[in-house]
């Protein structure tokens, strides 16, 4: 906490100023209200992993395990060897590679035909991309419509449906009106075509601001839930979120739909170990991710 | 790129048109702004398709909210009921519990969750240590990630009322283990937790830029007048952010009917769901659940056009008071 009182000393403006009492009071009650706030934040996670590193036995015994006495890989070498836990991975990391991929196809060559002030027609079709925001047909009618293009129960009725989030191509072209017009001109003057100056000149520039919106995709496509439950009816086809609510909630014997499964509630650690490994990938990227993240959630508050 | 070669270019292009001759038209063609911006209309067409198809077909499809729908006769063979539905859905009991749901989540949630990111914020900014304020952003932004299947069953496990973890403490201080997960007074309470808990940190991200563009000089001058860091916050800090603050709270407001299907859907059970079904969950249950698809879709008509209205009006207000609206 030293580090924090010693800082305090200088003042927003940079210059040096001996802190009075109630500064340093309000300091250190800072300090413990935002760790304590982080720690709320935290903990949750650290007993589910703990947790699931603990034996049957120690969970029983103590109330609230962090850092088990024994670790043990049980809980992960009993779930890893169900084909059903791989086989819900599975499905996730295609529909996120695929689902990403197409989403930032279609998001970007929108997003840069949108950000040329000259073309014809575009305040129309930003308008619809906009009111989309404001008003939807709802779940029934896009079932209804995602259910006559005969994609119930494919994999792609995960990601065509959701294949352009209006606010990410909104992000995407106020990032490329920001682009210098003269660096396009200059190859539209070598003769390149539109479609020539998007892939060579436009696409290489903003590399970046492409990786924030990919990761905005693939984190959404790794979470998808809502459009499972409705368009995914064959268990083999189910995304990791599916089956964890299935093993964690449905399994316990309280669940919102009315059939219920008759199964043995798994065991708390096997719960715990399948909430890691589907929380696994998101927490190995997060500190890459988290920087994009930032940036992308900023670009965003700029009004397009 | 070959940029040598482009400079005998530049001068014959600048005289005429700079794409014409690519077109094989003559030259002095009249242009067609169409033809020339053709792989422009090109990029945008699969986008347009997607909207067309994935948005505004099922607006159109809000027709069967009219409807007696049945799968098998289609939009066009379906029988017309007129406001048959809506009659239904206004003068049925359930109306007025899912409306008492959901305002009471909404206001509970505008009341509690709302305000959290603006004070994290002003906390954060009062940090003057840098590695403390980067450590506790970076914990603090992780719950936005995860999946509300991921956050339920966190807590699912944690909340159980045999061998979950905060059981196990109440037990071991010598209180009585609480049923959370299926008391239906403590359903709100959970859930307007939950919404706290993953969207507090990455709440605070907007409104910390917002004080980023605060002007240094005016906390100087603050400073000279004999204002405390208090007052600063309050008179320089809070000002600033307003527009930020009424930003946010038009968009919450629009949210009012809108409370998101999934995390309730996770949380709501045969116990709690006397205060769990929301409208977002009805149009579920008697939709999908219960196959009524006519009925089901004017729910989610009503629910969709009362939120239109209210990000519209919510929107006006803050015009009428001085501020910028968010379109």
């Amino acid at each position: 906490m030293s580090t924090s009182t010693a800082a305090a000393t200088t003042s927003r403006s940079g210059r040096q100023r001996r802190p009075t009492a109630g500064r340093r009071a309000f300091q250190v009650i800072n300090f413990v209200v935002l760790g304590g706030f982080a720690l709320v934040c935290l903990v949750p996670f650290l007993n589910i992993i703990g947790s699931s590193l603990a034996t049957p036995g120690e969970l029983t015994r103590r109330a609230f395990v962090i850092i088990p006495e024994t670790f043990t890989l049980d809980a992960y070498r009993y779930v890893l060897s169900t084909p059903t836990v791989f086989r819900a991975m599975g499905v996730s990391a295609f529909v996120t590679i695929v689902g990403t991929f197409v989403s930032l196809v279609l998001t970007s060559l929108m997003a840069y035909a949108l950000s040329k002030k000259y073309l014809r027609g575009r305040r129309l079709v930003n308008f619809l991309v906009v009111f989309t925001m404001l008003f939807s047909g709802g779940m029934i009618p896009t079932f209804i419509v995602v259910k006559e293009l005969g994609l119930i129960d494919s994999l792609w009725a995960l990601i065509l449906p959701v294949a352009i989030n209006a606010f990410n191509l909104v992000i995407m072209r106020s990032f490329f009106q920001s682009i210098p017009e003269s660096l396009e001109e200059a190859a539209r003057i070598d003769g390149c075509s539109d479609l020539g100056v998007f892939v060579r000149i436009v696409l290489p520039l903003s590399l970046a601001s492409i990786a924030t919106i990919g990761l905005f995709y693939a984190v959404s496509y790794w979470n998808t839930y809502q459009s499972a439950i409705l368009y995914i009816n064959s268990s083999d086809k189910w995304p990791i979120q599916v089956l964890l609510r299935q093993i964690v909630i449905v399994a316990s014997g309280l669940n919102a739909d009315a059939n219920v499964v008759d199964v043995v509630p798994p065991a708390q650690s096997i719960k715990m170990a399948v909430i890691v490994v589907a929380t696994a990938p998101m927490l190995i990227l997060y500190p890459f991710i988290q920087r994009y993240f930032v940036k992308g959630a900023l670009l965003g508050s700029v009004k397009g | 790129m070959s940029s040598a070669s482009t400079v005998p270019v530049t001068e014959v292009a600048e005289a005429g048109d700079v794409v014409t001759p690519r077109d094989g038209r003559p030259p002095n063609a009249p242009k067609n702004a169409f033809w020339k911006h053709r792989s422009l209309y090109l990029m945008i067409l699969p986008g347009v398709a997607y909207f067309l198809v994935f948005k505004y077909l099922p607006m159109g499809g809000l027709v069967i909210a009219f409807q007696n729908y049945l799968p098998f006769l289609g939009f066009t063979g379906s029988e017309w009921v007129g406001l048959d539905h809506f009659v239904r859905l206004f003068t049925e009991d359930t109306f007025f519990v899912l409306l008492r749901n959901t305002l009471v989540i909404s206001a509970l949630l505008l009341l509690f969750a709302f305000p959290m990111p603006i004070v994290l914020a002003l906390l954060l900014n009062e940090v003057r240590t840098r590695f403390f304020k980067k450590t506790v952003q970076t914990i603090v932004y992780l719950p936005h990630f995860m999946s509300w299947v991921i956050i339920v069953s966190i807590f699912y496990v944690m909340l159980s009322i045999d061998g979950g973890s905060i059981n196990n403490l109440i037990v071991a201080s010598g209180g009585e283990a609480i049923p959370f997960l299926t008391d239906p007074d403590w359903l709100r309470p959970m859930y307007v937790f939950q919404e706290i808990w993953r969207g507090t940190g990455w709440g605070t991200i907007v409104y910390l830029a917002a004080i980023t563009a605060v002007d240094e000089q005016l906390y100087e001058a603050a400073e000279l007048d004999g204002a405390g860091r208090l007052r600063q916050t309050w008179h320089i800090t809070l000002p600033a952010i307003r527009p930020t603050i009424i930003v946010m709270l038009i968009l919450s407001i629009g949210d009012i009917m809108e409370l998101g299907f999934e995390h309730m859907f996770l949380v709501m059970n045969s116990l709690n769901r006397e205060v769990a079904e929301i409208f977002d969950t009805y149009v579920y249950t008697a939709g999908i659940q219960n196959g009524q698809l006519g009925y089901a879709a004017a729910v989610g008509l009503f629910k969709g056009l009362v939120g239109l209205i209210l990000v519209v009006l919510a929107n006006r207000s803050a015009k009428k008071f001085g501020e910028e609206g968010v379109y």
